[in-house]
């Protein structure tokens, strides 16, 4: 599953809030997905909790358990452990974090067309930030749009470019504010993209606008 | 002209091309320092550059030693009482949760991998996942595992190099002015969103990160 080819990794912060466990639920889902690619950003991430485990240790001993926390603690451990998660089948272009959420592979993916031939599926998060798959057809162009947040738009399958540079599996695009942009799916394949925002896409021309009450975009 | 965000400036210490040193050299860290006031390596054992920890997680792998395991509690639950007090959990709260942790330390003791990460660090995981669902009542999806390959127990020389890295980085960290120290420590307690944590980093993580990269090759080669 790992790629030594990907190009475009995620930002220290996003990793040290990903340590820290800070992150909205659907970035964690970003992270998460790249790492399982990204052995480059995996260690990074793992470096970063190692700073929590230094912040964990100098914590003072002062908040004292209760005399019968061990014992209850061992009484928890004697229920037994708790169910191990199913094993999911293997894909090859969904990552173990991204099959939990979509309940199965590539093929069990709910899209929903939103014209144009580019579909989308909607991933079960807390509202905070928004997680979502992108289907666009080989050479087909996501409409110009702007953003109100942050973006995070990783790739799994196929590839795309923009105005900033070409975009393959594991690679990570990040726009924020001031980037507008126009992505193009290559023409050789399908381009699947996991695509995370903190805020509404803002698309440039009016009939996408219209439509972004009812996409949840 | 749209600003293009760039992403690639913040990661100047390891690249993937770069060679990695199969022992690198030590930095002569400044053994004086001081953590809190308090001598570093002290003889209680209490900085990490033993790796005691390693051994009593493996005594509870191997053999549910429970008397291992009174001592890991012992040290950790405090700690992981005090930590989720700092994330906003009132005390009530934080010691069940505490308990939980420590109840998955035993559980998942099969799963604790020393030459990617020390007890503190892979207990710190534990009880940040568990503030998660319960503070912030969200899933933690977290990276693919990989898996143990073949080779049963990692080489004791590469668990001793994690673990001494790990004491160097809490050296280094002690040895940050205090107004960064308290970022740092603010942005693991949760007081910082990550736009705010930007400014924390700076940490001095080059030598840790290449040699858990070592770790995870071994892993990704014994997996083939």
């Amino acid at each position: 599953m790992m790629s030594n080819d990907i190009k475009h990794h995620l930002t220290d912060d996003l990793l040290m809030a990903y340590a820290a466990g800070t992150l909205p639920e659907a970035f964690d889902l970003m992270v998460a997905t790249h790492l399982s690619l990204c052995d480059h950003c995996r260690a990074r991430a793992e470096s970063f909790e190692a700073v929590g485990g230094c912040v964990l240790q100098d914590q003072d001993a002062t908040a004292s358990m209760s005399d019968s926390s061990l014992a209850a603690t061992m009484a928890l451990i004697a229920q037994g452990a708790p169910a191990a998660k199913p094993a999911r089948p293997g894909c090859s272009v969904l990552p173990a974090p991204l099959q939990d959420y979509v309940g199965g592979g590539v093929n069990d993916i709910k899209w929903r067309s939103i014209g144009m031939g580019v579909k989308q599926a909607i991933l079960p998060t807390t509202r905070e930030a928004t997680a979502r798959l992108l289907f666009i057809p080989a050479g087909a162009a996501v409409p110009d749009h702007s953003h109100n947040g942050i973006e995070l738009t990783m790739v799994l399958q196929g590839a795309f470019s923009d105005e900033v540079d070409h975009f393959a599996r594991g690679d990570v695009e990040i726009a924020d504010e001031d980037l507008h942009h126009t992505p193009t799916a290559d023409i050789s394949e399908d381009c699947i993209c996991l695509a995370v925002t903190d805020a509404p896409l803002k698309f440039n021309k009016l009939m996408p606008r219209l439509f972004q009450p009812f996409l949840r975009i | 002209m749209p600003r293009i965000v760039v992403m690639f400036t913040e990661i100047d210490t390891v690249t993937l091309d770069e060679p990695v040193a199969e022992r690198p050299a030590l930095k002569p860290w400044r053994t004086k320092k001081r953590i809190r006031g308090k001598p570093v390596n002290k003889a209680d054992g209490s900085c990490e550059t033993r790796t005691e920890w390693v051994s009593h997680v493996r005594r509870i792998r191997d053999a549910q030693d429970q008397a291992a395991f009174a001592e890991l509690f012992q040290h950790f639950a405090p700690r992981i009482k005090a930590f989720l007090i700092k994330s906003g959990s009132d005390a009530a709260l934080a010691e069940e949760c505490a308990q939980e942790v420590m109840a998955t330390l035993w559980h998942k003791a099969h799963l604790f991998d020393p030459t990617r990460a020390t007890v503190a660090t892979w207990v710190f995981t534990i009880a940040r996942n568990k503030r998660i669902d319960v503070l912030r009542k969200q899933r933690r999806p977290e990276p693919e595992d990989l898996g143990w390959g073949p080779e049963a127990e990692p080489e004791q020389d590469n668990v001793i190099a994690l673990q001494q890295e790990t004491a160097q980085l809490r050296n280094a960290i002690a040895a940050l002015p205090e107004a960064q120290r308290e970022l740092i420590e603010k942005a693991y307690f949760g007081d910082l969103s990550h736009r705010e944590i930007a400014s924390a980093t700076g940490l001095p993580l080059g030598t840790i990160k290449s040699r858990i990269r070592l770790a995870l090759d071994r892993l990704r080669h014994a997996m083939n």
